[in-house]
Order: structure tokens, then sequence, then C-alpha cells
């Protein structure tokens, strides 16, 4: 049962800032950012790694937090929803992307979909629709059938190659 | 006109003429403006149920039923309540007595202008929040634990002794009517719980005189609406004022707090219910966790949540669809169809919570965009042993289009017409509008369609496809052996149905604008599209707006989002408030102007007198002279504050429609189906933000994708749920979703001021029938035909091999 005795002080960094808190070995790293590091916005969909709405960064490459235990992030450097926006409010061009070309609706799936987008075009920087569809297969979103999506995603990806920091 | 004096009051003919009359042109309205609510939803910092952080806060998990039709022999908690951490358990015996029926909100909506007009009969079927007896579906809740961690609960449900004594299952809906069926409800004579009969015209003479008839099967599969977030319930229980709060993912707070107010025994002021951030809803209903988790908290004094996971959402959550068709059409030689009989059956599952919504508007909509004046339709929603049917995106819509736009297609083949050219036969021409159809719509309101172009629509599409290219790239992949083919679907949708929604607009000290409304959006976008009608019809920016929803304490009633509604209905609302708000604005600035309030202008959120803008006053000093107090600067008797409350309460639904046109390509050795282009043409009158309504259009076409090819909720022949996660349920992803390409069509609606018509659903509607259709075009030297979906490569494979051996045959 889950008894404070049996839990297991985690330390790892997150968005920049290094963090302290305290998981049962079961916990799943998406509950331990959002029960206990109170960061909300890594949503989960499906608890089952299907959906992706859960997706973060750990060490530059997405995960999905459901399907990882928080014991397992110690002394890890994770990127959530949270640490995209500049510290001036700016918001990342990915995210002003979405926003321009109306790539969410009802945002649930969006921050999955915004870190897994971050991780495609720091590794293919001009992606073909083609692999822009590919690399998202692992999001659903149900609300924006994907269109403006992918729209969002050239748009981020052409502002990327005038020099915008992704 | 009678019925419409015998039956409730709508907004006068009268009153809407001099309210069109009085509305402002569009400047916001129409414009691409980007959306207000993003900001919060791109950062993280929107708030859903699972987000909230509240102290004290217990956690609740439910048990659920593993049989599909079971007695309950035994249900006992107490080695769950033996676990550390656990700080209680509940099952029926906890709430018989305290927790009033839970009545099916679906027959309390049906006008009583329907039933005789239709024939109709439902029977009452209330259900248990918790299993009292008897389980009906596999998920459905038997006990709930309550512990001090999400964990902790879930363990303990585990220690829940359950015994089931097993009892013959019905398990889908052509055994349900069988004359041996097991009867699933003690108290009905057999498992029908609804039936209706709706005639228009004179079908009998129609089909006498016809030169050919023919008919066809068809079915249409159970989809599950899949909002990404699944739905979550917080209720705390302030016991020394006796006022509930709770926090819920559901689009229709109000109605939620009547059966609260009801079922716990609440005046409706000490219920108040917030639904926080969505995301996503597809479609409505009230469940049973809605009163439950409220009821909990009230019984422990604790604030508690329950969050549904995904396998309870697939096993519980808005089943949709599940309809088999049985269909005769009489017709000439040239394709015109002459009379249609229709006679269906809906497998509503184990309760029927909705009465005759899904099933009436598959009625209503059968006939689409076809002229076809004899119809008569027959329904019975039966029950079995599955998951409750509820209203989800296109709510019967796209079961009567698949039948519909299928059998045109057959009909077309059986005479070697072009199907798109059998269409144009058939179209209702845009000279007959505003149509009657013969029959009334489900508020009892006998339907007409608005004005509106259909073949035109129809052109618009194939141009926009570009068809003649599409058939040539069609006929040279033929040459190498591939099979490619187009489909079309033409679909009408009765939109902002009724009985009312509201907006109370304030304009504050500061001069900002506040928008309180019923409507509760979960990504349609209406923080801003009612910020862009407000700022027109009031004269302020749109910047200067805020939206509030999804709380019953801003506003007094509330109907909610969902069924295309809220533009029209909100919509409409907020545009007559702020007009209202106008009003009174211009009467306050006149007597601090000293003109005649015709002459205050207002505009960009500054009151001046006409052709004077430098002597312009902004809203905060037109507010600070409308506060109460002793100095206030307004007419005698007009009472203080600037403030407007409209109510619009729709005559009935205005029709919108659209075209879709598809292009696939098929794999006749897999059956495999890609989609290749996908085009559609809409109307829906005035849109209110161009880029939020294509928006709508692409995620309604996605959703009705998944219909056509992907998504099924399969129960086996013991009613077992085979398709429990998302390795089992296939929703579509971004690689079985093709380009989408949007047209519109603008005729404004007659039927509200500003000309709105609902787009939510639309998109839903079309993709089972044009898939289908483009499918059998592809195959069309196999002669196939499609009577199902989804048509899933395994299905499609199937009638490839048949098609074959028949061919081979002879």
């Amino acid at each position: 049962m889950g008894t404070l005795a049996e839990r297991r002080r985690v330390a790892l960094r997150v968005n920049g800032r290094d963090l302290e808190g305290w998981a049962e070995p079961r916990m799943t790293l998406a509950d331990f950012l959002r029960d206990e590091l109170g960061l909300t916005g890594t949503h989960l969909g499906c608890e089952h790694g299907v959906c992706g709405a859960c997706t973060i960064l750990m060490d530059g490459r997405s995960v999905r937090s459901c399907l990882l235990l928080a014991v397992q992030a110690e002394g890890h450097d994770l990127v959530t929803v949270e640490g995209l926006e500049a510290p001036d409010g700016t918001l990342h061009p990915v995210q002003e992307a979405f926003s321009e070309a109306h790539g969410l609706q009802c945002g649930f799936c969006t921050p999955g979909f915004l870190m897994s987008v971050v991780e495609l075009l720091r590794t293919h920087p001009d992606p073909s629709e083609e692999e822009i569809r590919t690399w998202l297969s692992g999001n659903i979103c149900r609300c924006t059938g994907y269109q403006n999506i992918v729209e969002a995603v050239k748009l981020a990806a052409a502002r990327a190659r005038e020099g915008a920091r992704v | 006109m009678s019925d419409r004096a015998a039956g409730p009051r709508t907004i006068p003919p009268e009153e809407l003429e001099e309210l069109r009359r009085e509305a402002r042109p569009p400047r916001h309205v129409g414009a691409r403006l980007r959306r207000t609510e993003d900001r919060r939803l791109l950062t993280g910092r929107q708030r859903h149920v699972g987000d909230l952080r509240v102290p004290g806060l217990a956690h609740a998990a439910i048990l659920r039923s593993s049989f599909p039709h079971a007695r309950l022999t035994r249900v006992d908690v107490s080695g769950a309540l033996a676990v550390d951490g656990v700080l209680a358990a509940f099952t029926a015996d906890d709430l018989r007595d305290r927790v009033g029926p839970f009545v099916e909100s679906g027959r309390e909506e049906v006008s009583p202008l329907l039933y005789e007009k239709i024939d109709l009969r439902i029977e009452p079927l209330p259900m248990a929040v918790l299993a009292d007896g008897l389980v009906h579906w596999v998920g459905q809740p038997i006990a709930a634990v309550v512990a001090e961690d999400r964990y902790v609960a879930e363990d303990a449900l585990e220690r829940v002794e359950v015994e089931y004594d097993p009892l013959p299952v019905v398990a889908d809906a052509e055994a349900a009517i069988r004359p041996d069926a097991p009867v699933l409800h003690p108290g009905m004579a057999d498992n029908v719980v609804v039936r209706f009969r709706v005639e228009a015209g004179d079908v009998e003479e129609a089909f006498r005189r016809a030169p050919r008839t023919l008919r066809r099967r068809f079915r249409m599969g159970r989809q599950v609406a899949n909002a990404m977030e699944p739905r979550g319930v917080l209720a705390g229980w302030d016991a020394g004022r006796e006022e509930l709060t709770v926090h819920l993912t559901n689009a229709r707070p109000h109605l939620i707090r009547t059966f609260l107010s009801r079922m716990l025994g609440l005046p409706a002021d000490h219920v108040r219910v917030v639904a926080p951030d969505m995301g996503g809803s597809f479609g409505t209903g009230v469940f049973p966790e809605d009163v439950l988790i409220p009821f909990i908290a009230m019984a422990l004094d604790r604030p508690v949540r329950w969050l549904e996971d995904r396998r309870e959402n697939l096993a519980n959550t808005r089943h949709a669809r599940d309809q088999i068709h049985d269909v005769e059409v009489a017709f000439d030689e040239e394709g015109r169809i002459l009379a249609l009989r229709d006679a269906f059956l809906v497998d509503s599952g184990a309760y029927n919570p909705y009465a005759i919504t899904v099933s009436y508007n598959a009625a209503a909509h059968l006939r689409g965009q076809y002229r076809i004046d004899h119809a008569r339709i027959e329904c019975r929603n039966v029950l079995t042993n599955k998951a409750p049917v509820t209203p989800v995106r296109g709510a019967g819509r796209p079961e009567a289009l698949f039948v519909m736009d299928r059998i045109l297609d057959v009909v077309a083949r059986e005479l070697d017409l072009d199907p798109i050219e059998v269409r144009r036969r058939n179209l209702i021409p845009p000279e007959a509008m505003p149509y009657p159809m013969g029959m009334p719509y489900r508020d009892g309101v006998d339907i007409v369609y608005d004005r509106a172009d259909f073949p035109g629509q129809l052109e618009q599409a194939l141009k926009l496809f570009d068809l003649e290219g599409f058939r040539a790239e069609q006929e040279a992949a033929r040459r190498e052996g591939r099979r490619l083919g187009v489909g079309v679907a033409c679909y009408v949708e009765g939109s902002g149905y009724g009985p009312h929604e509201g907006a109370v607009i304030r304009i504050d000290p500061s001069g900002h604008v506040t928008v309180h409304t019923g409507a509760k959006p979960h990504g349609q976008g209406l923080e801003t599209t009612l910020a862009q009608v407000c700022a027109d019809q009031l004269g302020v920016r749109p910047e200067d707006v805020s939206v509030r929803a999804g709380d019953t304490a801003l506003i007094a009633y509330g109907v909610g989002t969902f069924a295309s509604r809220s533009a029209v209905t909100a919509g409409s609302a907020v545009g007559i408030a702020a007009l209202r708000l106008r009003r009174r604005v211009q009467e306050v600035a006149a007597e601090l102007l000293e003109v005649d309030p015709g002459d205050v202008e207002v505009e960009e959120g500054r009151a001046f007198p006409r052709g004077a803008p430098e002597r312009g006053l902004t809203l905060a000093e037109v507010a600070a002279a409308a506060g109460p107090h002793p100095r206030v600067r307004v007419p005698a008797g007009s009472g203080f504050g600037l403030q407007a409350e409209y109510y619009f309460v729709p005559p009935t639904v205005t029709f919108s429609s659209g075209t879709h046109v598809v292009g696939v390509e098929v794999d006749e050795e897999t059956g495999g189906i890609r989609l290749l282009r996908y085009v559609s043409v809409d109307d829906c009158g005035q849109m209110l933000n161009p880029t939020i309504v294509e928006g709508q259009i692409h995620g309604g076409i996605a959703h009705g994708i998944g219909n056509a090819i992907l998504e099924e909720a399969v129960y086996d022949e013991e009613g077992q749920l085979l398709t429990g996660s998302y390795m089992d349920y296939l929703l579509p992803s971004p690689t079985e979703v093709p380009p989408i390409e949007v047209g519109h069509q603008e005729f404004p609606s007659e039927l509200n001021p500003f000309g709105i018509k609902g787009v939510g659903e639309g998109g839903a509607v079309g993709p089972p029938a044009a898939i289908a259709n483009a499918v059998v075009d592809a195959l069309r030297p196999l002669r196939i035909e499609i009577d199902r979906v989804p048509l899933t490569p395994e299905r499609l494979f199937r009638l490839i091999r048949e098609a074959r051996e028949r061919k081979e045959a002879g």
C-alpha cells in the first residue's frame, strides 16, 4: 500500500530548474509531474501509451510520461509544455504557429503535439507533409482533423529556417 | 401555425424582423480573428477537472460490471474498507432512498407536440446510479471506493467481492426483437423502448405507380465519442451552508444542476455546477458518476474527485450509431426517387437516456438534400446488453445519410447511370426553397428547409475537387492496375436546436465588457466568436470583451453546447443582448452629452454624438455615470448599471447543408483504403469566423472518417466488449486523414437576426456515405455493394473476394 515509508526522493531537472519530489516506485512520471510538481500542462488521455497527450521531452527526446515511472526520471533533464514559453512571455515559435494556423481546438492533446513538433523540427528542419504526418502519427487529436496542425508545423518550420529558435 | 400557437412561445416573426433591421452589419464577425483561448491552452495554463487543487481531496474509483447481464447476489466491500488509506465504500444499498431516480433527460425534452404526429411511444426506463440487483452491460457502475489517493482507491477495488448470477444475453438489435428474446428490464413487455412512425405524402400510392423499386439493408457500427479528455467529477460540500459545488467535464452544467437538485433534494441555487476547461465532448449526456460523486462528497463531508480512465471511457461514455435500416425505394428509369420506406432499429444499449434524439434525428434527416415527397419512416429503439447510446457528433445524421446516399448510388448503378448525375436529378432545386418536407422536426415544428442552393453546392464541390482531372487520373491508374474512385454525399443538418440559450452582458467600471452565457464551449472557440458578435452589436473591439461560460453561477438558465447549437442560439442571444446594451449606453451617454439617445454613436468602445467623435466618452465614463450612487446620470426610472440579459428562443432549427467529395485508392489485394483527397463545400449561413468554421469541418470529417473505415466498439456474442483500449479501438491518426479542402456558400438563416447556422457536426455526417460510394466506384468492375460501415480492410477484403467468386462463377 502507498505508505510514506516506501516513497523515494526523485531529483530531476524540469524546464531548466532543479526540482525534487517524492514518489512511490510505482508512480508514473506523468502523475509525478502533475500531482507532485504541479505541472498540470501535461495531460493524460489514455494512460496506456497510445494517444500521446502526455508527451514530454526527456534529455531532448520525446517520451510518453504515462509509460515511465517517476523514479526512472531521476537525474534526467525534462521539458514540459510549461517550459516552451520564453521567460518574458513570448510564445515558442511552435506555439505561435499553432495559434496562427488554428492548430488547436479544445487544446487537450496540444501539449503532446507541441512537444513532438519541437523534437521534429530539431531533427528535421524542413519536413515534407508526409514526414510531418508520419512523425505525428503517435499523437491523436479528435478536434482538428490534423489539417491545421500540419499547417502549423509547416509554418513553424519555415520560421525556424528563417532563424527562429526552436 | 395553430401548432405553433398552441406550443411554446418562441421568438415571434415580427420581433425577428425588427431585430434583423436593427442588427448592425458584420465587421468583426466574418473576420479570421485568432482565438483568445489559445494562449492558455498552448502554455499549459488551462484548468481541467483533473488539474484542480483542492485541500483535503479524497479520490474515488469505481468498480464496474464484468458481466453483460447478471443478477448481483453479493456485493461485499468489507475487504476494500480494510485497505490502509481507504475512507469509505458505497454500493446501491447506501444510495437507496437517499438518491432519487435517474430520469432520462431525453424523454423530458421531447416536444409534447410530437407524440401524436409521429405515433410516438417511449417506455420510461430510469437507471440506478449504482447497479441495484441487476447489471445490464459490461462497465456498469456497481460500487465506489474512496481513498486518500487514486492509486490506493484502485488497489482497493480489487478487494470488493462481487458474485454474479449470469443471465441470458441480448447481444444485438436483431436478437433483441426475436419473440423468444429475454426481456432485459423487469416491468417491460419486450425490449422495445421507443416506437414511432412518421409519414410524408402518400407512400403507398407512389409505390403503386412507380416503374421500379428496390430494397436494401444498411448497417452502421457502434462508434464511441472519444473526447481526448476522459470525464471527471469533483464535488465539494459545504455542510454549514448546505451548498454543493461540483466541477465536472460536461457541457451542460445547468442540466446537471437540475439533476443534482432533484436527485439529492437540494434547492437548485444551493447547487453550483462548473464545467472548467474541457478536452472535447462530441456529444452530450448525464452520467451516473455526475450524481454519484456529489452524493459521496455530501455523505463524507469531504471533497471527492473521480477521474475516468480510458478503459472506463471506452466501455461507458457516449457510445453512438449502431443502427440497422431496411429501406425500400421507388424510382423511375431516369433515376428519380419517387418514394421511400425505411424501417430501422437503433441498438440503444442497456438504457435509453436520450429517448428519441438520435433515432428521430435519423428520421428527420433521412431524405437529406433530395426531393422525395413521399416517405414513411418507422423506428424502434431496442435494448441490448451494451453501453447506453447517447447523441454523438452528427447524432443520427451520419446513419441517415449513409442509407440515403448509398441507396441513391445503388439505384444509379442498377440503371447504369452516373451516380453524380443521379444526384443532380434528385436534388431539391434552389427555386423550390424554402422547401417543406411534410413532417415535423423533433421540436414538433414542421420541417421547412432554409433557403439554399444544393445543386450549386454540388457543382462547386466537384469543381474544387476537379472531377474531370480525377477521372483522368483514375483512368491512368486503372491501366497500371490501381483502383481509384470518387464518392459524393450531400447532407442537411438541422442546427441551433432550442429550447433557448441566453446571455448576460455587463460593462464593468473599467469599461470592460463581459459576456456570460449558458453555452459551454469545449474547443469550438466561442470565447472568440461570441466576442466578435458582441463587439459588432455593442460597438466595441473584440479585445474589450471577455466571454465566461460553463458555470451555473454566471447565468440563471442555460442549455449547453452540443447539437451544432451554440453559434446559433448563444450567438443570437449575445447579439440581441449586445444591441439592448448598446441602447442603454446610448441613453446614459445622451444624458451626459446632452443630445438625443438616437444621436449617440457607439464605436470602438466610445460613445459620441453623431458626427462629433472628439466629444466622445469612454465606456468607463458611461459606466461611472450609470452606477448606483446619488449622482447617477440615467433617465429617470431606468435603473442602475450597464447590463443586458436576453434569452433567445428560436422558432425551430435552421438548416445547414454540405456536400462532400472524396477520392480514394483501394488495394484490391488487402482491402486497405487510402484517402487521397477530401473536399467539402458547406453552407452555415453567416460565418462568425471562417477559420473556426473550417476547423470544425476538418475535425468533423476526421470523426466521420473514423466512423467510415476505422472505429467500432465491438461486442462479442456473449456481450463482452472487445475494444476496451486504443490497441483495439482505432482512432484516425494524421496518416489516415487526407488533406481537406473546404469551400463555402453563405445563405444567411432567416430564423435569427444575424443569419447564423450551425456547423459543429456537419463534417462528421458525410464521410461514411462518401467514402463507401468512392470505394464502390473504385471497384466498379467488381460491382460490389457496401451495406455496412466501418469498412475495415477485413470487411472490404471479403466483399472483394465474394465479388471475384461471383464474377468467376459467371
